[in-house]
């Protein structure tokens, strides 16, 4: 359930960005500013960078470039965020809107672990 | 970058905790075959497939044969082997060529690559060819991917318990199926799980000591380099269970190449893949599938063949390739 309230707002930032991109005239400048976005490249079954400092508000997008699936897991209980699995290419994303430190590793493959910092 | 080495047949103790440097090397040359394992009683002797006219008629039979596949991966179509279907089939061709028929298999997980229904179907379809009609299946971490192994269980683990595990006799011989992939935890390998260890110690307390043990599960049961994840976190409680016994074999699969190490009363054995080869520990960035010349390709895939004589305290595992 928890999980569901995390898509919802994961979805409402994306699609804050689609609307954006669309060129919606009804945008006002202060409260449509475009999210920050940070990338994770997972590679040779780790995540790079393996730590991520961003600002509060930052989409953070993971791409799998391994010819293996794997997932991004967050470790804190309850999860904060939890990819399907990801195959070859296939991306996931979370807008991080809280700071805090989050770990988080590939449930596939668990030594494979990596952390954003949000200040 | 893969090469082939003529010296396949290995059999070498270790008493000693951890991995010995220069054994290990040596168990990596035999990578890339197939093994034919024979139960004798207690020391498992192994011989690689490709040697397999070399290997005496009499160190072939036994009381109970039976072969290991591992690591099919169904759905895997990468430049490291686009057609893992034609070689799963070339394996169960190679399993309805043996000598010594095989009465049942143990697919030691990774069925399929992304857990989805039709991999499944299609490994089904495919093994329905092999001779032995009987199949015991484990799960490996590509098997459970979406529902916490849910639909696994409900094709593959009719009369298993909690999360899939389950033991069962053949001609006195008694088999363990174990699951390792499931909760893994950051940072950590393979678990087994307190649930498992209790019924373990459990399914095995009433045993005869001279009950030959056979221990099957996806992930190695031994530490063959835990820096890539290969190893599990709580074998050493599982293995404590087995020390009254004379003979334990434990067979994995995970690391798509054969390794052989006998500690004690315990011979492991790790198969190869029917999918993909993946590199030596420690010889590339990562693990994952390994890219070989296409004609080289079924020179490093492979089916595991094991034998089991009474009185004889040997199970042979014989490796082969499917070139």
């Amino acid at each position: 359930m928890r999980r569901s309230v995390f898509t919802g707002g994961l979805l409402a930032a994306l699609g804050m960005v689609a609307g954006m991109a669309g060129g919606s005239g009804s945008c006002t400048a202060s409260a449509q500013q475009k999210p920050a976005t940070a990338d994770v490249k997972i590679d040779n079954f780790s995540f790079g960078p393996a730590e991520l400092t961003v600002p509060v508000g930052t989409i953070v997008t993971w791409t799998n470039r391994d010819d293996i699936p794997h997932t991004v897991v967050s470790t804190d209980d309850p999860k904060v965020f939890k990819s399907k699995v990801l195959d070859t290419d296939e991306k996931f994303s979370f807008a991080f809107s809280k700071a805090g430190t989050y770990s988080y590793f590939c449930s596939i493959h668990p030594k494979m672990t990596g952390k954003v910092v949000v200040q | 970058m893969f090469r082939r080495k003529e010296k396949n047949e290995i059999l070498h103790d270790h008493n000693n905790d951890g991995i010995d440097r220069r054994g290990f090397l040596k168990c990596m040359a035999w990578a890339g075959t197939g093994a034919f394992c024979v139960m004798k009683g207690g020391v498992l002797s192994s011989y690689s497939l490709s040697r397999i006219a070399e290997v005496s008629a009499a160190d072939m039979m036994g009381e109970l044969s039976f072969a290991q596949i591992s690591d099919s991966h169904m759905g895997f179509n990468k430049p490291a082997n686009p057609d893992v279907a034609g070689t799963l089939k070339a394996a169960v061709e190679k399993i309805n060529g043996l000598s010594e028929p095989p009465e049942f298999l143990l697919h030691t997980g990774d069925i399929s690559h992304l857990s989805k229904p039709e991999e499944f179907d299609i490994v089904e379809q495919i093994l329905k060819d092999a001779r032995p009609k009987e199949v015991f299946y484990v799960p490996g971490e590509h098997d459970v991917l979406n529902d916490d192994g849910k639909s696994f269980l409900e094709r593959f683990g009719r009369g298993s318990k909690g999360g899939g595990w389950y033991s069962f006799d053949k001609k006195g011989v008694h088999f363990i199926g174990l699951v390792n992939v499931m909760n893994l935890k950051a940072g950590g390998l393979g678990t087994l799980g307190h649930e498992q260890l209790e019924w373990m110690e459990d399914d095995v307390k009433h045993l005869k000591h001279s009950t030959p043990i056979v221990v099957f599960a996806h992930i190695p049961l031994w530490s063959v380099y835990p820096e890539w994840g290969w190893g599990t976190e709580d074998s050493a409680q599982a293995l404590a269970y087995l020390k009254k016994f004379g003979s334990v074999t434990v067979l994995n699969g995970h690391i798509h190449q054969t390794m052989q190490k006998v500690e004690g009363n315990v011979t492991f054995h790790t198969a190869a893949s029917t999918a993909f080869p993946q590199p030596q520990p420690g010889k590339a960035d990562s693990p994952g599938p390994m890219k070989v010349p296409a004609e080289q390709l079924k020179s490093v895939l492979g089916i595991t063949d094991v034998n089991y004589v009474q009185g004889k305290h040997a199970l042979a595992v014989v490796d082969s390739s499917l070139a």
